[in-house]
């Protein structure tokens, strides 16, 4: 099994509207994007059709910035996921799919070391993103979790105001002044397009806002910290199709601003947004990575049994 | 075949269904009557015990009664000496036991794993604690407070004696309010780089709110009823306490004394009872309302 993406991964291309290539063809900058309104552009559901590989521009420019070594998680002596190495690039989507249980989320809790919350919670290996290694004792975790955001499947907006829900981390952070963070949250509030939505009541209960927006919020939340990288675990899976289907268009709008990880069990919307799969399988309780690659070649061209089973469908 | 089988059989339960009878409700109509009778004996009694004090203090309640010093032992003049003492006692068993009580709540449910050694030792031990007779207390209280740190008789080793009793409820109810705050509030602040302590006083405390008003309000009503340990730490001097180090009688035991020791006390006996009630619901008022407004206000549910 290849444990990395080869150094120019152009035998799958993306669909023509997926991802556009870098004006200069310089690496993306995927860090600290003002947070000013998400290119309408970049994803236009109906651009790109499910369909036989295409030839288009190559998927992002493959900089590689989260490369994961031999990850291993074990939750007391129950090893949950084992040997995963995995080269994710800056700016591109990449989609963790496989059956549950196969430990997709257990490596998106890795990322942040949000595992080091969970009682009896080991982990092995190196990860590192872009020049820290962020398992390392002298990580700054609350940097790090600044820098990477995440979004969980249950919206989980804090029991305060809409607006509030925005401040409050971001006065953790630092931003003292009031017209500041107000300019902030209007901007990811815009961001996500919920701003026209709750403009006259920011006062309101987050929690009083339909699961759709509530899940937007909690993307605006993360977005006000101006993360490098955001990681998304299935965050359309308690949500409506049509709710779902507008998460879905603001994550391809995040493409080439963030590198974007979002794990889902709908192999059409991983299909859909896209540029990397990584495709996980459970043997015996432990979650391994079968293969991975540009999301063409996963979908179209599946190399391993497995995968060529669980993406036909007669798999998971 | 297999879904005209499914199709067949659901015409069989429905047929089944309809004929059920009156007999065949007679388990529900039981349970029914049963969980209403149950919470009418429990009101009932309540009432009756409510109705019973009422009837008999509110005679004798008036401004002097509430204002004035006890004479004849009780049976004549107020209690305003004592009201005065209850109140500083409480004031002082909360003072002391509410900070310690949240503190230790916090250890318990956000410092320690549940299943640590650590945490299922105080655990076990504050449920001991809860359990231990009052007169235990007393004795203790009289050790520790009034003759090893040289109290003496006062409010304060009172105070202190009955922070004692009350920390493990408040400790448990407190716990419990903080572990029925959804965990997801813990990940989403810690996944957007919260530290954990602003994590407990921005988020947590408020949201566990309920749970210490539980706790205030039991403890309060454990602390108030006091009675046993009261005598062997505040003592029961009647007259107007000069300071917190001076001896001060608790209503409950002048309720006791009345209705034990006087003849022909019970009459104020009952009107000390009726005021006794009176600042166990205002004290609960007050405490919850602090307590929302304090740290709940921030909270916003839906």
């Amino acid at each position: 099994m290849n444990s990395r993406l080869p150094p120019n991964s152009n035998s799958g291309k993306c669909d023509a509207g997926k991802c556009a290539p870098p004006p200069d063809g310089s690496a993306i900058d995927g860090s600290a994007i003002d947070g000013s309104a998400i290119d309408d552009g970049v994803c236009n559901s109906g651009a790109y059709t499910v369909g036989p590989m295409k030839a288009g521009p190559p998927c992002c420019v493959p900089e590689p910035w989260i490369q994961v070594e031999k990850l291993a998680v074990h939750y007391g002596p129950n090893r949950v996921l084992g040997d995963v190495s995995l080269t994710i690039n800056r700016g591109c989507i990449t989609a963790l799919i496989g059956p549950s249980g196969s430990g997709k989320t257990s490596f998106l809790s890795c990322l942040n070391r949000l595992t080091d919350l969970i009682p009896g919670c080991r982990v092995e290996g190196r990860i590192s993103i872009g020049p820290l290694d962020i398992r390392s004792a002298s990580t700054d975790v609350i940097a790090l979790r600044r820098s990477v955001g995440m979004i969980f499947q249950k919206p989980n907006p804090f029991p305060l105001s809409v607006r509030k829900n925005i401040e409050l981390p971001l006065k953790e952070h630092g931003v003292r002044n009031r017209g500041e963070r107000a300019e902030i949250v209007e901007a990811v509030l815009e961001d996500v397009g919920l701003w026209e939505e709750v403009r006259h009541r920011l006062d309101t209960p987050a929690q009083s806002l339909s699961g759709g927006q509530q899940q937007r919020l909690c993307i605006a939340r993360a977005l006000a910290l101006r993360p490098e990288v955001l990681l998304f675990d299935e965050p359309c899976s308690s949500l409506d199709p049509i709710s779902s289907g507008v998460i879905e268009e603001l994550i391809c709008g995040l493409r080439n601003r963030y590198t974007v990880v979002v794990v889902t069990h709908n192999l059409d919307q991983a299909r859909r947004i896209a540029d990397h799969a990584a495709f996980f399988w459970t043997t015996n309780g432990t979650g391994h990575l079968v293969e991975h690659g540009s999301s063409d070649r996963i979908f179209d061209a599946p190399q391993e049994t497995l995968t060529i089973a669980y993406v036909g469908g007669r798999a998971g | 075949m297999v879904k005209e089988k499914a199709v067949k059989s659901q015409a069989v339960q429905f047929k089944t269904s309809e004929k059920r009878s009156i007999w065949s409700h007679l388990p529900e109509i039981i349970a029914t009557c049963a969980a209403w009778s149950a919470a009418l004996v429990v009101t009932g009694v309540f009432v009756w015990i409510l109705a019973d004090v009422v009837r008999h203090g509110i005679g004798a309640i008036s401004w002097t009664f509430l204002t004035a010093a006890p004479r004849n032992a009780g049976r004549e003049g107020g209690i305003g000496p004592i009201i005065v003492s209850t109140i500083l006692i409480l004031a002082v068993c909360m003072a002391v036991s509410v900070p310690l009580g949240v503190g230790t709540a916090v250890l318990l449910s956000e410092y320690t794993s549940p299943a640590s050694r650590f945490g299922r030792f105080v655990r076990r031990s504050l449920d001991v604690l809860a359990g231990v007779p009052s007169i235990v207390f007393g004795l203790f209280g009289n050790a520790v407070f009034c003759i090893y740190l040289g109290l003496g008789f006062s409010i304060l080793s009172g105070g202190l004696t009955l922070s004692c009793m009350v920390l493990p409820i408040l400790i448990r109810a407190t716990e419990e309010g903080f572990r029925s705050v959804p965990n997801d509030y813990r990940m989403s602040a810690a996944a957007l780089g919260m530290s954990r302590t602003s994590t407990l006083l921005q988020l947590l405390l408020p949201a566990a709110v309920p749970g210490v008003i539980v706790g205030l309000v039991l403890g309060i009503g454990r602390a108030l009823a006091e009675t046993a340990a009261l005598i062997f730490t505040s003592g029961y001097v009647d007259r107007m306490p000069g300071s917190l180090a001076d001896s001060g009688r608790s209503l409950s035991v002048h309720i006791f004394d009345l209705s034990m020791n006087v003849a022909g006390g019970d009459r104020h006996a009952y009107a000390s009872a009726l005021v006794l009630i009176m600042i166990l619901v205002a004290t609960n008022a007050i405490a919850s309302w602090t307590a929302n407004r304090w740290l709940g206000k921030r909270i916003l549910t839906a």
